[in-house]
């Protein structure tokens, strides 16, 4: 036994050696750094390119960080949120709040300078992710101890009950909701957070603790045998996507400059759901080409305006039928429809 | 290699594993009824009885799944009373499935990967800053579950899906997934079921290897005489829930209440046969 194992570990420790080449740097670290670069480059050439075709990259950007994050609960996790558009909201009038309250107090009537607006920003985005955090947390602990559908019933309420908040929270500008929001939301904020909801999805999928959420997801029982807390893990896939719908929800403020409850409805949750599942549950390339797809077929639908929902939800049924695996997942033995 | 859980021996002779008047009902049914059943650390125990006896159901019971109607579990002289499956399982005990439960979309690497979590040194927020304490921690497990499977002949399906693989390699996967928690006691439910009778003989010498090499506690549920009655030290018998005998291999092979239990139910041939 003792010589069979020394064999095996020279013979073993070459070959993770060449597995993972011992550089100072993570891998991850470099993409990011690298997307977090194309995002600062875009942004510096953002004068040349198109208004209209910039707005198209803002929602594309958005709809990223929203598909990529509920993902990780109706993906990787197995959940089955319906809620999303609720914890975008919880960001949206957050951070919204925050820089309406702050900007005429700090900055007055010149505006601020870019810095300043940007500090500013990036804490009111914050602000919005970690209230969607904490109220993930709250809607997360009591249900997703529960089994499977609960979770679609109880983000199902969720959403609701949060739209009927705001509209009837008066110092959130009730149904009207709010306006003036200040046009914080540039091209760069959006793809530099598109990257960081990539990268931190991706690393927390990609590491042994990270294995935990597929576990949890494929079988419940066999998870919590060797040792895995199984609700534990659900309640962190929840937070965190919750976070980063929060942070969506602030860069949508901030780019719509106007919020009402009403845009954060049901359907919204649903738009957000198909992306997820067209791309194939679990596969984060696929599902951020499914939001870019979503994003940009009603675009491309513009010009037969009446008809356009209709040839949507055909294209949607008509995908779903043909590749119900999802579009984008090409994984043999992984359908999940 | 250090595979054995490090926690300390147990004292003046309390058994690893206690269950006293232990018993599981479903509404009308007891599936298990005031079971008193102690096994001591390094000691190889065989559970048998006939279909539907409440072998399984006992399992669930010492892991957690079900919590006892009545009555009492102990591992090392520690009430299980309320604890979770996976609190259960980090104490030390691990256990195999009746019907196999490999994760669908996790490679064979993977499902020793992530058993190996319960002994990881780093903690989960540090997925994202991956410092160099990280990494080291990553690259041990990586080596850890590279080595278990090596030692069980499972490293050429590395990068498989682990459905993909042939019936009995699932069932060895199934018990390195459960050794790469460090457990004392290993429960494996009729690890045998479905093998032809080479890879039955291959895996009595197995759970042999791990029994001796791991320094493990086993206790065993198996359908099949032979594999029982050549691995096992002690035997216990249930039948409708109710331990009807325990003692050596050669005293439950001529117990007349275990013949009758298995001629009840027709099952003599697995008494004489196999
Ligand atoms: N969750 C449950 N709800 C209701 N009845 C159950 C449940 N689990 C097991 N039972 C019943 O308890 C009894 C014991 O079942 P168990 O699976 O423990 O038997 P077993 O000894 O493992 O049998 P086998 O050799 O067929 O695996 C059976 O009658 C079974 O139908
Ligand atoms: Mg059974």
């Amino acid at each position: 036994m003792k010589s069979l194992v020394k064999k095996s570990e020279t013979l073993l420790s070459v070959e993770s050696k060449i597995k993972n080449p011992k550089s100072k740097i993570p891998g991850a670290h470099v993409a990011l750094f690298a997307a977090l670069l194309m995002a600062g480059g875009v942004a510096f050439f953002a004068g040349r390119i198109d208004p209209y075709h910039l707005d198209v990259l803002t929602n594309i950007g958005i709809n990223v960080i929203l598909a990529v994050s509920l993902n990780l609960v109706n993906g990787h996790t197995g959940q089955f949120s319906l809620g999303h558009a609720g914890f975008m909201s919880v960001g949206a009038y957050l951070s919204a709040a925050v820089t309406l309250h702050f900007v005429p107090k700090l900055f007055g009537e010149d505006g601020g300078g870019t810095l300043a607006t940007g500090a500013l920003f990036l804490a009111a985005l914050l602000t919005g992710g970690l209230a969607s955090a904490l109220a993930g947390l709250l809607v997360g602990i009591p249900s997703l101890r529960l089994r499977g559908d609960y979770l679609a019933i109880v983000t199902l309420g969720f959403g609701q009950i949060i739209v009927v908040m705001f509209q009837n929270l008066e110092p959130l500008g009730g149904a009207l909701g709010l306006n003036g929001i200040p046009p914080y939301t540039t091209v760069f904020w959006v793809l530099a957070f598109a990257a960081l909801t990539v990268f931190t999805i991706g690393c927390l999928v990609r590491s042994t603790y990270g294995r935990g959420f597929l576990a949890v997801r494929d079988d419940e029982v066999a998870a919590a045998a060797i040792g895995l807390d199984t609700t534990r893990y659900k309640i962190v896939a929840f937070v965190v996507g919750a976070f980063f719908a929060g942070i969506a929800g602030g860069l949508y403020a901030h780019f719509r400059l106007t919020i009402t409850p009403g845009g954060f409805d049901f359907t919204k949750s649903i738009e957000i759901v198909v992306m997820v599942i067209l791309g194939g549950m679990g596969n984060t390339l696929g599902v951020i080409l499914a939001a870019v797809l979503l994003t940009l077929l009603p675009e491309v639908l513009r010009p037969v305006a009446e008809y356009r929902m209709i040839l949507y939800s055909f294209l949607l049924i008509m995908l779903m039928l043909v590749r119900p695996q999802g579009l984008f997942n090409f994984k043999p033995g992984k359908a999940k429809p | 290699m250090e595979i054995q859980n490090p926690k300390s021996k147990i004292q003046n002779g309390e058994p690893l594993l206690r269950l006293a008047g232990a018993s599981i009902r479903f509404g009308g049914l007891t599936a298990v009824c005031e079971v008193d059943l102690s096994v001591a650390e390094g000691e190889l125990v065989g559970l048998i009885g006939p279909n539907g006896a409440g072998k399984t159901t006992l399992f669930n019971l010492v892991t957690g799944v079900y919590q006892p109607t009545s009555g009492t579990a102990a591992f090392a002289g520690r009430p299980l009373a309320g604890l979770r499956p996976h609190r259960i399982a980090a104490l030390g005990i691990a256990r195999t499935f009746q019907n196999i439960r490999l994760f669908a979309s996790l490679s064979v690497l993977d499902h020793v990967r992530v058993a190996c979590n319960l002994h990881r040194a780093t903690s989960p927020a540090q997925t994202l800053v991956r410092l160099a304490a990280f990494r080291a921690d990553e690259a041990a497990i990586l080596r850890r579950a590279e080595e278990l499977l090596e030692m069980f002949n499972l490293l050429r399906f590395r990068d498989q899906p682990a459905r993909s693989l042939p019936y009995g390699d699932q069932r060895r996967l199934e018990i390195v997934r459960a050794l790469a928690t460090r457990p004392r006691l290993l429960l494996l439910d009729e690890p045998a079921a479905g093998m032809n009778p080479a890879e039955k003989l291959a895996l009595c010498a197995l759970i042999r290897q791990i029994h001796t090499q791991f320094g493990l506690t086993i206790l065993l549920v198996e359908h099949s005489m032979k594999v029982v009655m050549g691995l096992c030290q002690r035997v216990a018998v249930l039948d409708h829930g109710i331990k009807i005998a325990e003692g050596s291999p050669a005293e439950i092979q001529n117990d007349p209440k275990v013949i009758e239990a298995y001629l009840g139910e027709n099952h003599q041939a697995s008494l004489t046969h196999h």
